[in-house]
């Protein structure tokens, strides 16, 4: 046996005991990609985070187009990784597929809706912390307008868009929102430019304050906003430090939070449904040094009021999903 | 829509036709010598790329400029050996551009950058900055002409300026000179060109390389003048779109300008539906507005353009007979 073979011999005889000892969880990002300063980038920090803590590795793969997600769900799934966390809704159909396949897998969903034994699903009430950065765009405007740009036109951004509205409206019920949708495909989520222009005609429609809830098209948002000396507020991440002292706040969802629980949760996790929201700590807006000079405490002490009233039930806030439309805003 | 509302329309329009029309003007040269183009995308990436990641770095915009252009020649030279030397498919070589342009921006700027597939933010000398042109805070306050000086004519990044100086620079370069000539008598018939005396290859190189340049120009006005740096797949698809202008410009540069600014104005009507609910005195969904540029553009294909000839010998590699 020459040292190569005794090498090879070695390494599969490792492979195999580390494959029975215990089954990597394997992490899947949506189209936006894994560094989206987002909601990707979130995921990929919460999985980061349990890679450090515990020591174990995960695998993990970025869809390049829509027909590859049925198949990476099944090359994780058939090499024995477990849990498999997809983000974003689009993977809805492809678990729907794929998971009665795997018995024995757990496969998660953020943001999706698979109604099968064995996935969980993991929502976040975007509406809510929307609710709380719209109160804050309220309180910082001093024309009265404020702007919404989404990224694709689907539900879950309508219901970021509907929740700003109406915290804009719990503020200053004759506020003008102006909201637009960067497109219809997936190419929306990646489209700086056009986030540029969206962004300079809802300024010369009068909007001092401007919120993304767009992937990486919000990039151009948050660089035009700052450009043009008006306020601007990100989102899944914390983004207040992309322009210091021009970014209002970030409307947290905490992706990481969800991600890093699930592979915490390793082969236990099962399947069934969870909500983050404002009680459990799931969303939020983010302060830091960064815009410590933009909000004041009393604009704070008011939304953190309504924070702890949502969190209580006492503040019900519209969500966009559950009947498709929106008190306050027409889109 | 009062004046101030249409002045900002189309100053927005500009600035969405501005890298169109480079790229279609690109396309144009190249497909005028008989090479057809579907890479005008992926070089336009690469250039947005390379422009950005050299600006962050040396804080020098016209140098990132540059390694745009470089790295767009660097593709169509690509382009030119799989297709023009080896006489391959053109179409096969324009997608394979496009595939390593997308995928080969984001590897690179993640070992370079560790940002994620993005060039940090450019600052200052790193930017094309808009230019104030001469007396355009002096006559700003002149009824009805003023406003179109200073806001819709200044006001914009050089590489706007060039995009439409361009464009008689290339109506002249292709029917009033020699080259031009022959470059247009290679996409038509090669054979002819080639019994002439003159060299078929090294004129389908020149057309390619012209595309090269003015394709690096187009990318790095995404990322350099609209845009602060990269972001992935930042060029989301107008090169295709410029594809399509050049159709419906029928190959010619004046009309390819003409084309480019319709689309343009199509964007910049696409931010604006509260101007659209003005005009036509209701509200219309947003996705229908998405859609019509592409509505349009079928409308007037089909209506008004006409027959939209190609150049005869597009697609064709040459060989020389025996």
């Amino acid at each position: 046996m020459t040292l190569m073979q005794k090498f090879l011999g070695a390494a599969a005889g490792l492979a195999l005991t580390a494959g029975a000892a215990f089954a990597e969880p394997a992490l899947v990002y949506d189209l936006g990609g894994k560094f989206d300063k987002s909601f990707n980038e979130a995921a990929f920090a919460g999985a980061q985070r349990w890679a450090e803590e515990t020591g174990g590795t995960f695998r993990e793969i970025e869809m390049q187009s829509e027909a590859q997600r049925e198949q990476a769900l099944r090359r994780f799934a058939e090499s024995g990784a477990n849990p498999v966390i997809t983000t974003g809704f689009a993977f809805s159909s492809a678990l729907e597929v794929v998971a009665p396949d795997y018995p024995d897998t757990t496969f998660v969903t953020i943001d999706g809706w698979v109604d099968a034994p064995n996935v969980k699903v993991i929502g976040f009430t975007e509406h809510e912390g929307s609710y709380l950065v719209g109160m804050l765009a309220a309180e910082a405007s001093k024309t009265g307008t404020v702007g919404f740009i989404g990224g694709m036109d689907i539900p879950l951004i309508r219901k970021f868009a509907c929740g700003y509205a109406q915290g804009v409206k719990a503020v200053n019920p004759d506020a003008t929102i102006i909201s637009n949708m960067t497109g219809t495909t997936p190419a929306a989520w990646n489209d700086p430019v056009k986030g540029s222009e969206l962004t300079k005609a809802q300024i010369s429609q009068g909007a001092d304050v401007v919120y993304a809830a767009a992937g990486g098209t919000g990039v151009g948002v948050l660089q035009t906003a700052a450009d043009e000396g008006i306020l601007s507020i990100g989102v899944d991440s914390n983004q207040n430090h992309l322009h210091p002292g021009k970014v209002l706040t970030s409307m947290l969802k905490r992706v990481d939070v969800a991600v890093y629980e699930s592979m915490k949760a390793g082969d236990a996790l099962e399947g069934g449904v969870e909500v983050l929201d404002l009680a459990n700590g799931g969303v939020g807006y983010a302060m830091d040094e960064n815009n410590a000079d933009l909000v004041t405490e009393e604009m704070k002490a008011p939304v953190d009021a309504a924070a702890a009233s949502i969190a209580a039930g006492d503040i019900v806030v519209h969500d966009y999903t559950s009947d498709d439309s929106c008190p306050a805003l027409t889109f | 829509m009062d004046f101030l509302t249409l002045i900002q329309l189309l100053d927005s329009t500009v600035r969405l036709a501005t890298p169109l029309l480079l790229a279609c003007l690109a396309g144009l040269f190249s497909e005028r010598a008989g090479i057809f183009d579907i890479g005008l995308e992926g070089k336009m990436l690469a250039a947005a790329f390379f422009s950005a990641a050299v600006a962050a770095v040396t804080g020098s915009v016209w140098l990132g400029l540059l390694a745009g252009i470089a790295a767009s020649l660097l593709l169509s030279a690509l382009h030119g050996i799989a297709s023009i030397t080896f006489r391959g498919n053109q179409l096969i070589s324009g997608v394979a551009i496009n595939f390593l342009a997308s995928g080969l921006t984001v590897l690179i700027a993640q070992s370079w950058f560790q940002q994620g597939g993005r060039t940090p933010s450019l600052m200052g000398g790193g930017r094309f900055t808009p230019i104030t042109l001469p007396f355009a805070d002096a006559v700003a306050d002149v009824p009805f002409l003023g406003p179109i000086y200073a806001e819709l004519i200044s006001g914009h990044s050089i590489l706007v300026y060039i995009a439409f100086a361009a464009v008689p620079l290339t109506w002249f370069v292709l029917f009033r000179t020699r080259f031009g000539l022959r470059l247009r008598a290679v996409g038509e018939n090669p054979a002819a060109v080639d019994t002439a005396g003159v060299s078929v290859v090294g004129l389908r190189y020149a057309a390619v390389a012209i595309c090269g340049v003015l394709c690096g120009i187009a990318g790095a006005y995404l990322s350099t003048a609209l845009q602060a740096g990269f972001v992935k797949d930042m060029s989301a698809g107008r090169g295709y779109i410029a594809l399509a202008a050049l159709i419906f410009a029928k190959w010619r540069p004046w009309y390819a300008l003409y084309a480019t600014l319709l689309f343009g104005l199509f964007g910049a009507l696409e931010t604006r539906p509260d101007v659209i609910t003005a005009l036509t005195g209701m509200r219309m969904q947003g996705q229908l507005l998405g859609a019509l540029p592409y509505i349009m553009t079928v409308i007037i294909l089909a209506g008004f353009v006409g027959r939209a000839n190609p150049p005869r010998a597009g697609g064709e590699p040459y060989v020389k007979e025996r």
